[in-house]
């Protein structure tokens, strides 16, 4: 087992040992906080270390449900209309594909992206990465790439967004055709609460720590 | 909550300050040598040089695509007796005359409020983080926050297009087609976003540093 660049600073404390606040660049001692608790930054108040009681279980659970709950999700109807006889259903990939002539068929993609490939491409990764560290095994492959970029299409999976969504675009056509609820549409908001439970279970600083071995 | 133990003997020490660069992907620091973070592999500066021109670039982008996306109409609505577009403050007061106050406002709040609100308050960040500002840093570090969060809470409206568009497909009785201010307004929203995430956070704080050591400065010389 060799330490690779782990030289003391004029701290006196292995680099380690040490935590930057990543919004404002204060120096910390790193200590962890007793399960439940946080500890943030004494400046800017970003919470810097969260961790919870058998979170990695948790989080893989919920992961697998909302993997199963996207797929489904995509192939179910989401939302029914009716006026005059006539009738229409939508599915999540419909919703996508309304923006098809020309350049709209880039939106079309990209709402695609945001509202299922993201999210589940996220789910993946997160997955990926915990399974092997919660069953106290050595982190897979590229594992630290891979949470890093999880990390970062956080802000672009948009499922929770495209859920509200729904809402208004209900309360739009109430006065042009009747609407009803596909199957898919209480999927989708099981999901959206499982999605912000998740998040809030989840650790950046602990998952990093777990991930970081030795270099054999 | 449990606060942390500062590092070093002095009052409050930045990585910076200490001779080290953090990484901002997992908070772990390293001396500067290092390009890259050995942890999670993202890429190291101290302070990001060209942060400020990236978020100016992506913050014209956004405008330019905002402008066209209020002028033109986002939704076109056929029925059996007339065809109308829809801008989206044409579409907000449309369904406040059918009595949806919240709805309309939820809309205007969404689509017109958050959006010049968030092109407003990531100009004064650029502004201040370079200037300096009398503003408390920690309120303008909570501005950031507010703008990181709500920023791509904006997309909805282009979600709605999509759904509506999707399912209101009913041949000559009604149909919805998303109109060309749906594709500039989601591009408006991303590159919106882009420019909030080029902000280097950290330059709030150390400009504040810097004042005060200028002022101690000036203290010494006069004295
Ligand atoms: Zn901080
Ligand atoms: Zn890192």
């Amino acid at each position: 087992m060799t330490h690779v660049h782990t030289g003391t600073t004029a701290l006196g404390r292995p680099l380690e040992d040490l935590i930057a606040c990543p919004s404002c660049d204060a120096l910390y001692v790193a200590r962890v906080p007793e399960t439940g608790g946080r500890a943030v930054c004494d400046r800017c108040h970003t919470v810097l270390i969260a961790p919870k009681r058998r979170a990695g279980l948790r989080i893989i659970a919920l992961t697998l449900a909302v993997l199963i709950l996207v797929i489904a999700a995509v192939f179910f109807p989401f939302l029914e209309i009716h006026r005059l006889g006539l009738g229409n259903r939508a599915s999540l990939i419909d919703t996508a594909t309304a923006f098809s002539s020309g350049p709209m068929a880039l939106l079309g993609l990209g709402t695609l992206a945001m509202i299922v490939v993201l999210p589940l491409i996220r789910m993946l990764l997160i997955l990926y990465v915990l399974t092997p560290v919660v069953f106290d095994r050595a982190p897979w492959p590229q594992a630290r790439r891979l949470f890093r970029w999880s990390q970062q299409l956080k802000p672009w999976a948009m499922a929770e967004i495209f859920a509200i969504g729904c809402a208004v675009a209900l309360v739009k056509v109430s006065d042009l055709a009747q609407i009803g609820f596909g199957p898919a549409f209480w999927m989708f908001s099981v999901l959206v609460v499982i999605v912000l439970f998740n998040d809030n279970y989840l650790c950046t600083w602990s998952v990093w720590k777990s991930l970081e071995t030795p270099r054999d | 909550m449990v606060g942390m133990e500062i590092a070093g003997n002095t009052p409050r020490l930045t990585a910076r300050e200490a001779g080290l660069v953090a990484c901002r992907s997992c908070a772990r620091v390293w001396t500067p040598d290092h390009a890259r973070c050995g942890r999670c592999g993202a890429r190291l500066q101290s302070r990001d040089p060209g942060s400020l021109q990236r978020v100016w670039a992506w913050w014209i982008a956004g405008l330019t695509c905002y402008v066209p996306a209020n002028l033109y109409p986002m939704l076109i609505t056929d029925t059996l007796l007339h065809e109308s577009a829809n801008t989206i403050v044409g579409g907000a007061v449309e369904i406040a005359s059918h009595g949806s106050y919240g709805i309309a406002a939820i809309i205007l709040i969404a689509s017109v409020l958050i959006p010049v609100g968030k092109f407003l308050a990531i100009a004064f960040l650029a502004i201040t983080a370079r200037h300096g500002s009398r503003v408390d840093p920690g309120k303008r570090q909570h501005l950031y926050e507010i703008v990181e969060f709500i920023g791509r809470w904006s997309m909805i409206d282009v979600f709605v297009v999509a759904i509506l568009s999707a399912l209101v497909q009913l041949s000559s009785v009604a149909s919805i087609h998303p109109g060309s201010a749906a594709l500039t307004f989601a591009l408006s929203v991303i590159f919106t976003m882009l420019s909030a995430q080029s902000f280097d956070s950290r330059l709030i704080w150390d400009d504040v540093r810097a004042r005060r050591i200028a002022a101690r400065h000036r203290k010494d010389v006069s004295a």
